[in-house]
Formats: C-alpha cells, structure tokens, sequence
C-alpha cells in the first residue's frame, strides 16, 4: 500500500461525502449549489491568469529547441520540417502535431534487458492511446454539457451527442437497464482511460516511486466525477430539467437552488467544482504551459537569426592583448605572428 | 564497487527495481566511482567565480558560507525570473513516467533518482516549497510526503550536487517529454546555482581556467600547441608520403578561421582527426587555394564554462568572435565537436553576437551559400566538407577505408541541439564502402550519449561512465556481432576521448575515429605515393598484394 494514492483516494471520497452531507444532512444548498461554483469559477480564472502571466513574464533568452529531426542546411539535404523546424510555419506544425496528437508521447518505447543483456527498445503506444482517450473524451464530455447551458442546444453539441452515441449499446434486465437513455460512448471511454492511467501509477514499479499525492488526486477526483455522472444518467435518473434551470441560472448570474434532483447531483457538481478551483494550483496547468515549451516553440533558425536576449549583459573576458602580454616571447620565438613585436 | 566495477557485476544489478523506501526519503549515498573530485579553488578563484574553497565530497562538512540557503534561494529566484523555460518546467511536469528509461545513466545505474522526472523533481521539491502558495501550504498541512514540497536543506543540496553531476545534459529525454521538458535545462540551473557556492566539479573548473588563460581547456601554451600541430605533420608524412605545409597560425587577413577542441591536439585517437583536418586543408590549399588559419588564442572550440554557468560559457565563447574579428577573416568554420555546437549554434550569436563584422560563409571552392548560418557566421564542418563532396571536388579513394566496418554515433548535442544528422552520413557514404547503422532507437535523434559528457569525462568517475555508456556500448556491440563492425565514427572530440576506455570496457574489438580521419584516408592528393597504411600507420586491406602483384 502507498500513502500517496490512499491519501488521495481518502480525500476524493471525503470530498464527495462532504457534499452529500452538506445538503442532505446540513441543508446548506445555497452554499454548494451557488457560492461553490461561483468561488471555483473565480479561482480558477484568477489561478490561471497568474500562472500563464508568471511564465510569460519570465524571459526567453535563448533559443532551445530540442531538435528532433534533420536541420535545414545544404539545399539538396531533406530537412525534416516539422520535428525540426526552421520557420513560423514548421513550429506551428509541430506545436500542432504536439498538443492534438501527443507527438513526442507517440515516440514512447520501453527499455529491457534481453538473452545475454542486449537492451532492446519496444515501441510502447498504449501510454500514448490512453493519454489521448482521456483528452478527447474528457473534451466531448465537457462539449456535451453545454446542453445544459443553452436554450436551445447548439446545433453542433447536437452533432457531438449523435456521433457520441453512435454505438446503441442496450441491456434490459429487471435490475439493470442500460440503454436509454442512448449511451454515451466518451464518458465510459473516459472512465476506462482514467482507470488505465491509475493502474499505470499503481502497478508499474517505476512510475509508482515518481507519482505524489498530487498525480492521483486528479485521477480520482475525474474518476469520482465521471462515475457519478454515469450514474446519474443511467442507473439513479435525476430531473435533468431542473438540472438545465439550474445551470442557466448559474450561468446567467442568475442562480436559483434546484429542488429535488437527488443527492448524487451534488456530489458531482461539487467534485466538478473542485476540480475547476484545483486546476490552475496544480500539474494540470500543463495545459497552458505546453504553449510555452521553449524547447518545442522555437524555430531551430539559429545561426540564421539572431535571437536576442534582452538581459544579456557585458562580461569581464580575456582579451587577445592580455594573452599576447602572458605568451609574446613563446610566441615569437615559435614564429608565431603578434600584434606587438617586445 | 567503485572503479574496479567487472562488466559483469555492473549488468547485474540493472534491474529497474525500486528502492523500498520513497525517494525523499533515501538519503543519497556518495559513492567512490561515481562522483567527480571537488573543483580546485585556485581554479574557481582565476576565473572570478564566486566563494572559491577546499572541501571534499565525502567529508561531512561542505565548508559552505552560513547564508547559504539565502544564497540558492536568490539564485533560484533570478533564474526563474530570467528562464521561462526553468519557471514552465518547473510548474508542469504530470510525471507520466515517459521520461524514465531514456535516459542512460538510468539504464546503466538503475538508480531511481537518475530518471530525468526524479532528477527535475530533487530541484521541483524545493521550488514547490519556496515558490509556489499552494505547495507551501499542503506542506504546512500533509507534510513533505504528501506535499511533494521540501526545505532546502544540505542533504538535499548534496543530493542535486551528485546527481546534476551525473547527468550530460544530453536532452535524449526531451525528445520524449510530452511537453518538451528539457533535463538540460534543469541541470544547467542546478549546477549555476551550485557554482554559486563553489561547488563545482575539478575536471569542469580547471579546464575553465585553462581556457580563460591559454584558449583552451589543456592549458595548451601558443608555442607547443604550435609544436603538436608541426608533428602531426611530420607524421602524416611517415605513414602517407604526403608533405603537407605546415598550418598557418593567427594569419591576418586570412579567408577563413578554423575552430576545433584542444582535445584533437593533444590525445589519440582524436590527434587522428586533427591530421585528417591538416590533410584536407592542405589539399584544398594545394587544388583550390584555400586560405584558412588556426588560432592559438581562440584554440579551443569546446566550452566547459556551459557546464559551469550561462556566464561562464560567454566568457569563454567570446574569444571565437574577438579572433575572428582581429584576424579580419571573412567567416568561421568549426570542426568535429559536440557541445561546441550546442554553443556555437544555440547560444553564441546570442551572448557574442551580432559578427557584423564577417561575412555571410561562401564556400571558396564550390561557391555554396551557407544560408543557414547567415547571422551566426560559422560553418560546421561536416556541413563544409559534405557540400565538397557533392559538388566532386575531393578526389576520393574510399577502398582505403575497406579495412574498417564503421558504424556512426551522433552525439548529442549536434542531434538535439542543432540536427546534424545527414552532413556526416553523406561524408561517410562516400569515402568509406562498409557502413552499417545501429539499431533505429540508438542513433539520429534518439542517439544515447558516451555517458561522458557535460564535463564528467574525468578520471575517477569511471564507474558512471561505463554505466551512462552501457546503452551506446550495448548498440555498438549488436553491431559489431552482427556486421564485424570495428569503427565507431563520431563528430565530437568528448566522444573521442572517451569512447576508447567505454569500448575497452564494453566492446574490446571496436576503435574509435572522427569523419575527417576517414575523409582524410580516403582522399587522394594529386601526384601522391602509393598508400600502404592510414593515418595510424595500420596497414590498408590488400595494400600488400597489390604490392606483390607489381
């Protein structure tokens, strides 16, 4: 057992209780209905700005990328223009092919020892394809939601729930129907990614000594986030349309506390919370700072154009006269050419 | 253990495990073998760099300044300020574990704290701690575990000590990080702020001074740089036949400017490669008149000051553009070097430039624009000799490199810091006939580094070196059983320095060379003797039948 992910896993549930006793057993429905989320939402605008600020504000005195392909040089050399880009474009391309496709993840191998100790590189995909499960799902998930916010449903969210729920997936039995409403494909896609990402911390012996509190936290509280929401659409049905009132409310800074909508309801929209306020405070912050990668959002111009460092400052050196001044006689009698012949 | 470590013990006990105890929370152990001997004060104090001491790695005691916490906290400060990529890599980090096997010394060592996410995160600890709001808190609450946050405290800063110098900075875990997070980086700043305690390594501070005072890291004085020079003439004379005019030296008002490491100079088998640049200017000089000069002042083209501070590695730098400027030549052309490039390319028109004063580079022979160094004004060579090639312009025999299976290493920092990969292929394609790659995951951008670089090409830290070097060794050693590989060709002079002890370990039958020692046994003067031998006065393959044949 490890501490670190116990700890977490505590306090996703602690998190969760909190809420269901805070408006079934306290009755404080404004607070985590309308003073939660509003804070949360404030937090995380706050956190975020400051953060992206902070770093924008740090300089960029060199020129860094981490080239990973063929430079531009001689004209009939193939340079490799995206992993190793030499103008505005390339980079564009490559941050692009970097934060849709998880381009460097996508490089991902495993090390081993072989028969007689050959280390041996297998091409490991499945951090890769789990990485991206949960991005896109998460975002079709969070896409979805929107429904809840607009009356009536953006044309597109309407799109993205037709093409989620492509696959009809039904099961009717006396105690356990699945299948209407439609099933969603990204929120088990999310789940299962989520769940895959958690047993890669907990079972794999390295990444399990890297991982702080802080890594599983996000994972279960996304985990406690996507259950409920689950649940709340399948099994324990709540009353989607004080939901939708509810949300417009929230959005229209005219927020009303909903009645009646089950419990599990304000579970998740708590967690939810907690993760908007958690966000900026946290490695999720990764989010913005991929944009800022200077190893990654350079052009390898170098030599090309100058980059200027706008704290560069002059620096003591020792000048060729000092130099003469030590060696002249060494080098003159070496035959060696100097400025000044004694 | 230490020194002496057998192959053997040392593959044992690579078995990824981990330790029982979290990382915090296993104090670093510094070990015989693995560290690099203090820096030597009168070192530290020649180039003015901040509280030169004695002190010793395995004593108690570091014999630091009372405010020395103040000191790398400030330090951390400016750096995060001045850094953005130190201030991002230090916030984003999701610890996905990508990182973890890439890196060489973790594959060798197995030492957890040698995986590129530990090592940033010895660092992350503590900015957590002094630096961010919510790290300060969930310390002050869960405690250090939880919290991922720590105090700086002198095991912790002994801890970064050992382990920013056992990383080369090579950036083989960058290529990998989803978010480009750079390791080098990490380690730059570990050890700035280290040297503002002194706490340097000898085999980096030395060379440092030596290079401030003479122009290079060997301390090399004009007069015997000038002697080493005069005898590789003379024996490429003994073992070619071939008289080539000894090299100019500081010429005024000569085309081209030429920048190579001291370590060619001064040590087989790079001193191979420095002839096979003798032997190719001679014969451009001979064929097409070409007018290059070496310096003695700007004699080194290595940078040990990068691995000492951004500071110290423009001071050092400065001496390329002040000479190139004071000869009047017209461009700058760099030789076979790994780091150098990460200088020259990244860095040197930035802290040094802008060299308004030379010329866009031209190749004199073939007339090839060099675009691509346009503002920084220096060539590589493998660029320069390449194009060469492509244009006909070398008369080239490469039959007489058919004594030698050759396979290429790229190094480090001409793969990830620049993307010089094709140039040197192309160079070897056609002056050698058997060239067989190592496996796709060890070469071109994912190439592992000697295990040596970054300054820890020292002496008593073999057991480090042959550990970092087990990945690039092991690739060799499936070449050389598969192919009968026997070269290990290589653009930089660490490389060449360090490669024959990493090969006697490892892969006994390999040896190891630079491009222009191959260029150079393949090129054919006009007019010259028959050859018998290459340039180490090994006999060429079939040399003797022919002669019998005649």
């Amino acid at each position: 057992m490890n501490l670190n992910y116990l700890f977490s896993f505590t306090v996703v549930v602690a998190l969760a209780m909190i809420a269901w006793a805070g408006i079934d057993v306290w009755g404080l429905n404004g607070l985590f209905c309308i003073a939660v989320p509003y804070v949360a939402a404030i937090l995380f605008i706050i956190g975020f700005a400051k953060k992206v600020l902070g770093w924008a504000d740090s300089y960029v005195p060199f020129r860094i990328p981490t080239t990973c392909g063929q430079e531009k040089s001689l004209p009939w050399i193939k340079q490799n223009k995206i992993d190793n880009p030499s103008t505005t474009t390339g980079v564009v391309m490559r941050m692009f092919f970097e934060i849709v496709l998880f381009r460097s993840l996508f490089r991902n191998t495993k090390a081993k020892f072989k028969d007689n100790y050959r280390l041996s590189y297998r091409w490991e995909i499945f951090l890769w394809v789990a990485a991206l499960a949960f991005h896109y799902a998460f975002a079709v998930v969070v896409l979805r939601h929107l429904r809840f916010f607009f009356e009536p449903v953006p044309q597109f969210v309407q799109l993205l729930e037709k093409a989620d729920s492509f696959f009809r997936f039904e099961f009717f039995a006396p105690f356990f129907k699945i299948g209407l409403p439609g099933v969603y494909l990204s929120g088990f896609v999310l789940l299962g990614a989520l769940l895959f990402l958690l047993g890669r911390r907990i079972f794999l012996g390295q990444v399990r000594y890297v991982s702080l509190a802080s890594d599983y936290f996000p994972l279960f509280l996304i985990i406690g986030i996507a259950a409920s929401g689950i649940l709340m659409r399948y099994f324990a049905k709540v009353d989607v349309i004080a939901i939708k009132e509810f949300a417009m409310g929230l959005a229209s800074l005219h927020p009303k506390v909903p009645e009646g909508v089950g419990a599990i309801f304000y579970v998740h929209l708590f967690l939810v919370s907690v993760l908007v306020a958690y966000f900026p405070y946290s490695k999720l912050m990764h989010a913005g700072g991929i944009f800022l990668s200077p190893t990654r959002n350079l052009a390898n111009n170098n030599r090309e154009k100058r980059h200027i460092n706008p704290w560069n400052y002059s620096v003591k050196t020792h000048t060729y006269e000092e130099y003469e001044e030590e060696f002249r006689e060494k080098m003159i009698e070496a035959g060696i050419p100097v400025e000044k012949e004694q | 253990m230490g020194n002496d470590i057998k192959p053997e013990e040392l593959l044992a006990r690579t078995d990824f495990g981990t330790p029982a105890t979290g990382w915090m929370d296993t104090p670093v152990e510094i070990r015989e073998g693995m560290y690099c001997y203090a820096a030597n004060p009168k070192s530290v104090e020649y180039v003015g760099l901040p509280y030169p001491h004695k002190w010793d790695p395995l004593e108690e005691d570091w014999h630091l300044p009372d405010n020395w916490q103040q000191i790398i906290h400030e330090g951390m400060k400016q750096r995060l300020e001045r850094f953005r990529s130190f201030k991002v890599f230090m916030d984003i980090c999701v610890r996905c574990g990508a990182c973890a096997d890439k890196c060489h010394f973790y594959l060798g060592t197995g030492d957890p704290k040698n995986m590129p996410v530990l090592r940033a995160e010895l660092l992350r600890s503590v900015y957590r701690n002094d630096f961010t709001t919510a790290g300060k808190i969930m310390k002050k609450v869960f405690g250090k575990k939880i919290s991922g946050a720590r105090d700086l405290t002198i095991d912790v800063l002994k801890e970064w000590w050992y382990y920013f110098f056992q990383c080369t900075e090579c950036r083989r875990c960058s290529v990998f990080c989803p978010y480009g997070i750079d390791t080098a980086e990490i380690t730059i700043m570990g050890r700035e702020l280290l040297n503002l305690l002194g706490l340097n390594i000898d085999w980096i501070a030395t060379p440092v001074a030596n290079c401030y005072r003479t122009g290079n890291h060997l301390g090399i004085q004009p007069h015997a740089y000038k002697d080493m020079l005069d005898f590789f003439v003379d024996d490429i004379e003994e073992f070619t036949g071939i008289k080539v005019d000894p090299p100019q030296l500081n010429k005024k008002g000569a085309d081209i400017l030429f920048i190579t490491p001291s370590g060619d100079v001064f040590a087989d088998p790079g001193t191979y490669t420095c002839m096979g640049y003798l032997m190719l200017f001679d014969y451009l000089k001979k064929v097409y008149g070409l007018d290059i000069t070496w310096s003695t002042y700007a004699s080194e083209g290595g940078n040990f000051g990068f691995f000492t501070s951004h500071e110290t590695m423009k001071r050092l730098n400065a001496k390329m553009y002040a000479e190139a400027k004071r000869l009047g030549v017209k461009w700058i052309l760099g030789g076979e070097c790994g780091h150098m490039w990460r200088v020259i390319h990244q860095y040197m028109d930035t802290v040094n430039g802008p060299a308004d004063f030379l010329e866009e580079p031209v190749s004199p022979i073939t007339g090839t624009v060099f675009e691509n160094a346009r503002s920084t004004k220096m060539v590589h060579i493998a660029e320069f000799t390449a194009d060469l090639i492509k244009h006909g312009k070398l008369n080239l025999d490469p039959s007489r490199n058919d004594h030698l299976k050759v396979t290429f290493h790229d190094s480090c920092n001409p793969s990830r810091g620049m993307g010089i990969l094709e140039e040197p292929r192309y160079v070897i394609k056609n002056v050698c006939n058997h060239f067989y790659e190592m496996p796709p995951n060890t070469i071109r951008e994912q190439t592992f580094c000697c295990g040596s670089g970054a300054g820890l090409n020292a002496g008593e830290n073999m057991e480090l070196r042959m550990s970092g070097g087990l990945p690039r060794a092991n690739a060799v050693k499936y070449v050389h059983e598969k192919f009968g590989v026997n070269m290990l060709a290589c653009i930089c002079a660490v490389d060449r320095a360090v490669f024959p002890a990493l090969m006697e370990y490892w892969v006994p039958e390999v040896g190891v060379t630079g491009l222009h020692e191959l260029v150079a046994n393949a090129l054919v003067f006009p007019g010259e003797p028959e050859r018998t031998m290459d340039l180490r006065g090994e006999p060429l393959l079939g040399a003797q039948e022919d002669v019998d044949e005649e």
